[in-house]
């Protein structure tokens, strides 16, 4: 749904994007990460026609933003960071506005504000001044300014900045709602709400790919050991050098309440150390395996520039 | 066009719903009923005077002692609330920000423009038709020709719609209202004076400034002449601005 290929964006000599590829399938959600001044934005205005490219191409539902810039605009949604929200209008008003430049028919300019209100749970403040309105109802109206033409692609840049937990909670459900019917690009620092929300990922440093794909791909891509935490009642040096003989681990680490114990990738010993275990009366507490969670796999690609 | 008036009406409400527009108007009509008041008590001293002197009474005209000062009056009054009129327009929604979501719509730059253009013109001739009001005295007490007045009230419009697309010009400059305000402001007056520098210069040079001095087509206007050079004078006056408001976001997109 979303194609962008070799985008590259200059800024004077400034390079903010370079050389950017990636796609995004229909009726998915994926998450752009990287680090502050890594090129989301830019990328993100980009997609939504608000800037051109320096170069290279980017296509929203078959369109290219370059050459028929109006398609894409009717097809994308789109909340910048920033929201855009005109302080003295009422929520029903701005949303009127908004609904009359997304050139929603007039016959059914009523109905998309209604379902816009009803999705993003905005009733109560309807008649309010926007200035007037909490934090977590300005990003609700944010969404649903973007979701007014029911477009088929979504583009959210940090949705849930700024809100208290229970606000994040609820705007992840919303967008975990909007799956399927539409196509979500979301730009996020919080690396769990990647995890819970998305099915794919983009990470980007510098303007430059360092990573894309599906988590299960990204993980297992990543993940150059396998193993798992072990928490023993008997902690000494006996029971470190048992764990570190015993057949196919490579590495034990110890830990302040246990073990790290790694063997190689595509390997299972679990059931085998367990045995060991119980035979040498080790006392199990928990045991636990360790897995690539994306926090590591963000570090490690930020940081190492490995690139997939 | 149906993109345009969507613009229009946001304008429109928020130049309604915010003071900006009853405060330029309510200070534009003090000041119009100031000097119209003058004018009058002016003209009726003059008339007094004349009525001893049968002759001279016959130079005693209404249009030229009392309109034609008053719309030069008005004019300088246009001056001085036009920017004020149009500093926020592209301004403020640089500033917070809503020009992400003018320019990720499906409308075009000039649908935008011009949606913006149309709703400040719509508060200048609400600002002249009140101020028309004023002539209720003078029809009622005296005889005054209404064709002068007329194509006075045109030129007032004419040049206040130059001067708008010049104070959108400035406001798509910057971000910050006062900067657009006070450069819209500089510039008018420039235009305005103009003719001044034409004394000290001669031949081709004096006629091309005097031609683009505000003041020289307006005074025309006011004595109720309708020349079709100063229409196109002021036309073209609008269209350029408009035109560089467009070309200078479009060049700014590219950055």
């Amino acid at each position: 749904m979303i194609e962008i290929q070799n985008l590259t964006k200059k800024y004077g000599d400034v390079v903010a994007v370079q050389d950017l590829n990636f796609q995004v399938e229909k009726g998915t959600i994926w998450g752009l990460l990287g680090p502050n001044a890594a090129g989301k934005t830019t990328t993100m205005r980009i997609l939504t026609g608000y800037h051109p490219a320096t170069d290279g191409n980017v296509r929203v539902g078959g369109y290219s933003v370059f050459e028929d810039p109006n398609e894409v605009k009717k097809l994308t949604g789109y909340l910048p960071e920033i929201i855009p929200l005109y302080p003295d209008m009422t929520v029903q008003s701005f949303l009127n506005f908004t609904a009359e430049i997304k050139q929603i028919p007039s016959s059914q300019k009523k109905e998309a504000v209604d379902k816009a209100v009803e999705v993003s749970d905005l009733g109560p403040v309807r008649k309010r001044l926007i200035k007037n309105i909490s934090r977590g109802f300005k990003q609700r109206v944010g969404i649903a300014q973007a979701l007014i033409h029911n477009p088929q692609v979504l583009v959210l840049d940090e949705p849930t900045i700024g809100l208290d937990p229970a606000q994040i909670i609820e705007i992840r459900n919303l967008i975990k709602s909007l799956k399927g019917e539409h196509t979500i690009l979301l730009s996020t620092h919080i690396l769990a709400e990647v995890t819970q929300v998305c099915d794919g990922v983009v990470i980007i440093n510098e303007g430059q790919l360092m990573a894309s794909g599906s988590l299960e791909e990204l993980t297992s891509s990543y993940t150059e050991k396998e193993g798992v935490f072990v928490r023993l009642k008997q902690r000494n040096k006996e029971t470190q050098t048992l764990l570190e003989n015993f057949q196919g681990v490579e590495k034990v680490t110890p830990e302040d309440h246990g073990y790290r114990v790694e063997w190689s990738k595509g390997k299972d010993l679990r059931s085998e150390l367990n045995k060991l275990i119980v035979e040498k009366d080790l006392g199990l507490l928990e045991m636990k395996p360790l897995t690539m969670n994306l926090e590591d796999i963000y570090l490690k690609v930020i940081s190492g520039g490995m690139e997939q | 066009m149906k993109n345009i008036w969507a613009v229009c009406k946001k304008e429109i409400s928020a130049y309604f719903t915010s003071p900006i527009a009853y405060v330029v108007i309510t200070v534009f009509l003090v000041l119009v009923g100031f000097f119209f008041h003058s004018l009058i008590l002016w003209f009726n001293t003059q008339s007094m005077q004349m009525a001893k002197n049968p002759q001279m009474l016959q130079k005693l005209n209404i249009n030229q002692m009392v309109y034609s000062p008053l719309f030069h009056n008005i004019s300088t009054i246009l001056l001085l609330v036009i920017p004020l009129l149009t500093m926020r327009l592209f301004a403020e929604e640089k500033k917070i920000k809503t020009d992400e979501l003018l320019f990720t719509s499906p409308l075009s730059i000039n649908q935008i423009i011009l949606g913006k253009y149309f709703a400040s013109l719509f508060v200048l001739v609400v600002m002249l038709a009140l101020s028309g009001i004023l002539s209720i005295f003078t029809f009622a007490y005296g005889n005054p020709e209404l064709p002068p007045i007329l194509n006075g009230y045109l030129g007032l419009f004419l040049m206040g719609a130059a001067f708008i697309a010049v104070g959108i010009f400035f406001s798509s400059l910057t971000e910050n209202q006062i900067v657009a305000a006070v450069l819209t402001f500089g510039a008018l007056l420039l235009f305005w004076i103009l003719n001044w520098a034409s004394q000290s210069t001669g031949g081709i040079w004096q006629s091309v400034i005097n031609y683009l001095s505000f003041f020289q087509h307006f005074d025309d206007m006011t004595k109720g002449i309708l020349d079709t050079s100063d229409l196109v004078y002021y036309l073209s006056f609008a269209f350029f601005g408009l035109f560089l408001t467009h070309s200078f976001i479009q060049s700014r997109r590219w950055r």
